[in-house]
């Protein structure tokens, strides 16, 4: 079973041959079997899990068609909010706190016959990149279990990677799904920002987050952002008329006529050689198959990461200041005045890198430097994402790499925050200007750890990216790799 | 050497719409608590903002009545600090391009009118309600306010006297209920207005230091804290002093304000554009179709019925104190073809009517048409004033069929000439004293006669005709003599 | 500019924050960094460029109809500290 996609283990649940139950009993084992030694999840809920398989089988049973990932065990981050499951955001400002209502996205999976077995470990608050703030411990990579699984969607990669859900669900702030993808050797999809909807999501930065799926190959993954996608009433910025449709390609195998571009600047220092390598071979692969490759130079590069940071933490500022120990969460034992309940509840509650950023926000928004930063930065933004337009006037997508090296060593990058910071550096442009991109494995590297590349495409061209990389990985076997030497 | 009030009003109007500004929760008043509230108002994780499109046309429309340019795009802010009745700990609110800019509001200080500026109207969200136990030294906190729409109209510091601000928030006050937009209930807090006073020599044109004033809730109260306010600064200044830049609480009960505890001097409230909230533009055929549907306001109003209907100002002004009494009047005036009439039974009769039974304009259920029928009847003389005030009474209380009442009730005038001399004369024969007395010039004579044959004859009697009759009679009487 | 003792205590006001010693030592070199490196910015000249917004023909807002709220039970159900089906805080004023 756990050789079976996503879509094949629905049409096989379709077909009769497994049971809904049966496949989440057989995603739990495994679980169980694994996850003590990968720390990818926080919670699962057997119980509630195998009461759902029941109520969908009994649908299927009778007839009801839900959708192509109908009965397939999905995974959620904890960030997003599943109704009375819990949602820690792997802080302990959220220890105990239950939603009370179910995310948009979540509501959405379930009406279509999904099965939500529980949920997934990151960073604090979506804030990081190695999912190694988390307070529940580092999710360790399956590759090798000394290294990072990525961040901020560490557990949702790792989960998918080594078998233990076939499917789940990630954010992506700044580079949180497409990293880990490429830490894990899975693929993921950042979308558009306004294609999914953010309600439930528990937020970092609201102009950057965007719910995406995490799965083993591009159709999964596909067949989750149909699901998920399209226009919500409660949230203003989604604004997808009606959910994606990507259609069901026979395994192309050509893209003849695609113009693909190529940022040679992004190859120039700090990239580690295997990553480049594997990244310009994915780019070759895709030129064999008929697409054209033209190197440009990236505008602007210098300024992406100061930019994203500046509006990410000012943004993060104000959303994280509604946990103030008292209408949920964590609320200080030390404290009984007003000020002090605040600070100290904050204080205890919140990680280290978690705080770092909150001051950062504050000094950003702080007046005297608004201008000066803020407003700046959103200038900026401006500038990244008129460069991106005129980029999408000459190209129909941008392959560029997703990370400078391979996963390393846990706590090897704890120190030093601008240093973590700047390996987001091929990543947050693509929130900057609310573009969508596709993380697909395309190798591996000196220590035998999994590359991905990423295909950034222009507002809601979901569907050309979508195409490219069916094309890719019906030419390569890279994503069919299991660590532990299984390959499929 | 005298001194020059300098006030400036900022005037927040809970929205009378049906549903919150962000969320679908209800604006009800008077729920238990905290039984009108959502994730979206209480701040929950992962909750997000959606606009009522309701308010951002109800601003509109206060905007066009208070000649305010209104903006082309509808852009929010968010202002952060911590309060325990802020659950987001930041308020939705409007900074760098308010709704509404640029306008004013006309008032009349005795003869004269004057423009009040209005440097803009922003729409924000309320706060929750705190309700504090000094006892257990706990303060509880009630969101079902949280989320009401509000709009802040912040005016310029045009405003001289506590006179001045209580006639600005009385027009404002008739603006706001004529637009139907809220339900302006100073004491239940829908009304709330803080005043901003400095004073400065009179001819400087330096601003001087001003205090803010809170916790006003009667236009009456906002009067009087002006009125003492400016004395208080005056004096300091007077001793030599310097006035405190400070927030201040006024006691209407005692008559005097109170610096509050400022620990909060300068907040940085770090105000940046709403993420949640993309923006978005507001259009051409949009604002054409609000300014279509304007309602005429009441001062409108009111210079309409002196020029088209010669009613004059007293009337007027009784007239459009209610939307649905003017309604009614407009009504009734379209439907009788005499304004003037109209005026007089609406400002008269029905306002005593309604007064003496605590009746309140919008529960007010009366058919225009009956009334219609009776102006007309009295005006054509065929029923007397005393039994069309007895009528317009049936049809308020009872919902009478006029024609079936006066018919019901003999009210008809009879004009009936041989009746009425019957009566004359019987009544002049039987009280030879008061016939002399009206020879001697005494008018009450006349009157004692006339009710004589008034009583007689009873109310179907025409008063005109029996009068005309009698002093025909009498001089006949007098001729003879 | 650099970061100080003194912006540090600022930021820890507005941010409801209080820092153990530990902490604003790490901070105080932390954000020097990170803040001389993000006023790599001003390098870019960005006269007359607008500020990122999204912007849309329609309001996207919707209706005013008043629709059903939380069960007053599940609003509370996370507080840490409820009482008379009211969040409680200690005293504000």
């Amino acid at each position: 079973m756990h050789d079976m996609s996503a879509l094949e283990l629905s049409a096989a649940i379709m077909a009769k041959k497994i049971g809904v139950i049966e496949a989440v009993d057989a995603y739990i084992d495994r679980i169980e079997a694994s996850d003590s030694r990968l720390n990818a999840f926080l919670c699962v809920e057997k119980d509630k899990a195998r009461a759902k398989a029941s109520q969908i089988q009994a649908r299927l049973d009778a007839g009801e068609r839900l959708s192509p990932l109908a009965g397939v065990p999905v995974a959620i981050k904890d960030n997003i909010s599943v109704e009375d499951m819990q949602c820690t955001c792997a802080s302990n400002m959220l220890g105990g706190y239950t939603p009370v209502f179910n995310a948009t996205a979540v509501e959405r999976l379930e009406r279509a016959g999904m099965i939500v077995i529980g949920k997934l470990n990151m960073d604090e608050f979506a804030m990081g990149g190695s999912s190694e703030t988390g307070v529940f411990g580092a999710v360790k990579n399956p590759w090798d279990t000394s290294r990072v699984a990525g961040g901020s969607s560490g557990g949702s990669a790792a989960a998918v990677a080594s078998g233990e859900i076939p499917l789940a669900l990630g954010s992506d702030t700044g580079g949180s799904i497409r990293q880990p993808c490429a830490f894990c050797g899975v693929t993921g999809i950042k979308p558009t920002y306004g294609a999914v909807s953010r309600y439930g999501l528990v937020a970092y930065a609201s102009s950057l987050d965007q719910i995406g799926p995490i799965g083993n190959n591009i159709d999964d993954c596909a067949a989750m952002l149909s699901i998920i996608s399209g226009r919500d009433d409660m949230d203003s910025t989604c604004v997808l008329e009606s959910p994606f449709d990507f259609g069901q390609e026979a395994c192309p195998q050509r893209l003849d006529g695609i113009k693909i571009g190529l940022p040679r600047n992004y190859f120039d220092a700090g990239i580690a050689e295997d990553v480049k390598s594997a990244v310009m071979a994915a780019a070759r692969e895709l030129e064999e198959a008929g697409a054209v490759v033209e190197e440009f130079e990236m505008p602007l590069m210098d300024y992406m990461i100061p930019a994203y940071y500046i509006i990410a933490c000012a943004e993060a500022s104000s959303n994280l200041s509604r946990y103030d120990g008292l209408k949920y969460g964590y609320r200080s034992p030390n404290a009984d005045t007003l000020q002090g309940v605040y600070r100290m509840s904050r204080s205890e509650g919140f990680g280290l890198e978690v705080k770092r950023r909150i001051m950062l926000g504050s000094f950003v928004l702080s007046s005297g430097y608004y201008d000066a930063y803020y407003k700046k930065a959103l200038q900026v933004r401006s500038l990244i994402k008129d460069a991106y337009s005129s980029l999408f006037g000459r190209f129909d997508m941008i392959l560029s790499p997703v990370a400078p090296g391979t996963a390393y060593k846990i706590g090897e990058n704890a120190g030093d925050p601008l240093k973590m910071y700047m390996g987001d550096i091929y990543t947050v442009s693509v929130n900057l200007a609310g573009l969508p991109a596709a993380a697909l494995p395309c190798g591996f590297g000196a220590k035998g750890m999994p590359i991905g590349f990423q295909l950034v495409g222009s507002a809601f061209s979901e569907g050309k990216l979508v195409s490219a990389a069916r094309v890719y990985q019906n030419r390569t076997e890279f994503n069919k790799a299991r660590p532990g030497g299984e390959a499929l | 050497m005298t001194w020059e009030v300098v006030v400036g009003l900022e005037v927040h109007a809970e929205l009378s719409t049906r549903s919150k500004i962000f969320c679908g929760c209800t604006t009800a008043f008077g729920g238990e608590p905290n039984s009108q509230v959502c994730p979206v108002c209480s701040g929950m994780p992962g909750s997000l903002p959606r606009l009522n499109s309701a308010v951002v046309e109800y601003a509109a429309r206060l905007g066009i009545a208070l000649n305010c340019e209104i903006a082309n795009e509808c852009v929010f802010d968010r202002k952060n600090y911590f309060y325990p009745d802020l659950p987001k700990a930041y308020q939705i609110s409007q900074l760098y391009a308010p709704i509404c800019s640029g306008g004013f509001l006309e008032i009349e200080v005795g003869e004269a009118s004057k423009k009040i500026g209005i440097r803009e109207i922003h729409m924000e969200e309320d706060a929750g309600k705190l309700i504090h136990n000094s006892q257990s030294g706990e303060t509880f906190m009630d969101f079902n306010r949280c989320g009401v729409p509000l709009l802040e109209i912040v005016s310029l510091p045009d405003i001289r006297s506590g006179a001045e601000a209580a006639a600005y928030l009385e027009r404002l006050r008739e603006i706001l209920l004529y637009l139907d937009i809220c339900d302006c209930k100073m004491q239940e807090g829908s009304l709330r207005a803080d005043v901003n006073l400095s004073v400065r020599r009179c001819g400087s044109s330096e601003f001087g230091v001003r205090t803010e004033m809170k916790n006003l809730n009667s236009i009456k109260a906002v009067s009087r804290a002006i009125e003492h306010e400016s004395v208080r600064q005056i004096a300091l200044l007077d001793r030599g002093g310097t006035v405190t830049q400070q927030t201040r609480r006024w006691d209407d009960t005692k008559g005097e304000s109170y610096a509050m505890r400022s620990k909060e001097n300068a907040q940085d409230y770090r105000y940046f554009p709403e993420p949640d909230l993309p923006n978005s533009a507001l259009g051409e055929s949009w604002l054409a179709r609000i300014l279509e549907n304007m309602p005429e306001l009441a001062h409108e109003k009111r210079e309409r019925y002196a020029g088209e209907f010669g009613i004059s100002a007293y009337e007027a002004k009784v007239l459009t104190g209610d939307r649905n009494i003017a309604g009614l009047f407009e009504e009734l005036a379209s439907l009788c073809g005499n304004p003037k009439e109209a005026a007089r039974l609406i400002s008269g009769e029905l306002m005593r009517l309604m007064n003496a039974s605590s009746i309140l304009p919008e529960e007010l259920n009366i058919d225009a048409s009956k009334l219609a029928k009776l102006v007309v009847l009295v005006t054509e003389g065929k029923i007397s004033r005393d039994a069309y005030k007895e009528t317009i009474e049936a049809v308020f209380t009872q919902n009478v069929d006029p024609g079936a009442y006066i018919a019901q009730k003999g009210l008809l005038m009879q004009s009936d000439d041989d009746a009425v001399m019957e009566s004359v004369l019987a009544a002049i024969n039987d009280n030879p004293e008061a016939v002399a007395d009206y020879f001697l010039g005494k008018e009450k004579a006349l009157t004692f006669l006339m009710g004589k044959v008034m009583k007689k004859l009873g109310k179907s009697a025409n008063p005109i005709a029996v009068k005309k009759s009698m002093e025909d009679r009498l001089q006949c009487i007098g001729g003879k003599k | 500019m650099r970061v100080d003792a003194g912006l540090i205590s600022y930021l820890e006001e507005l941010s409801a924050l209080s820092l153990s010693e530990d902490e604003k030592l790490r901070l105080l070199g932390d954000l020097d960094e990170i803040l001389q490196y993000m006023a790599s910015l001003s390098g870019l000249d960005t006269q007359n460029i607008p500020a990122y917004s999204l912007v849309y023909d329609n309001m996207n807002a919707r209706e005013d109809v008043a629709t059903s709220s939380l069960d007053r039970e599940k609003l509370l159900r996370n507080a840490p500290k409820s009482a008379n089906g009211m969040f409680v805080a200690p005293r504000t004023v």
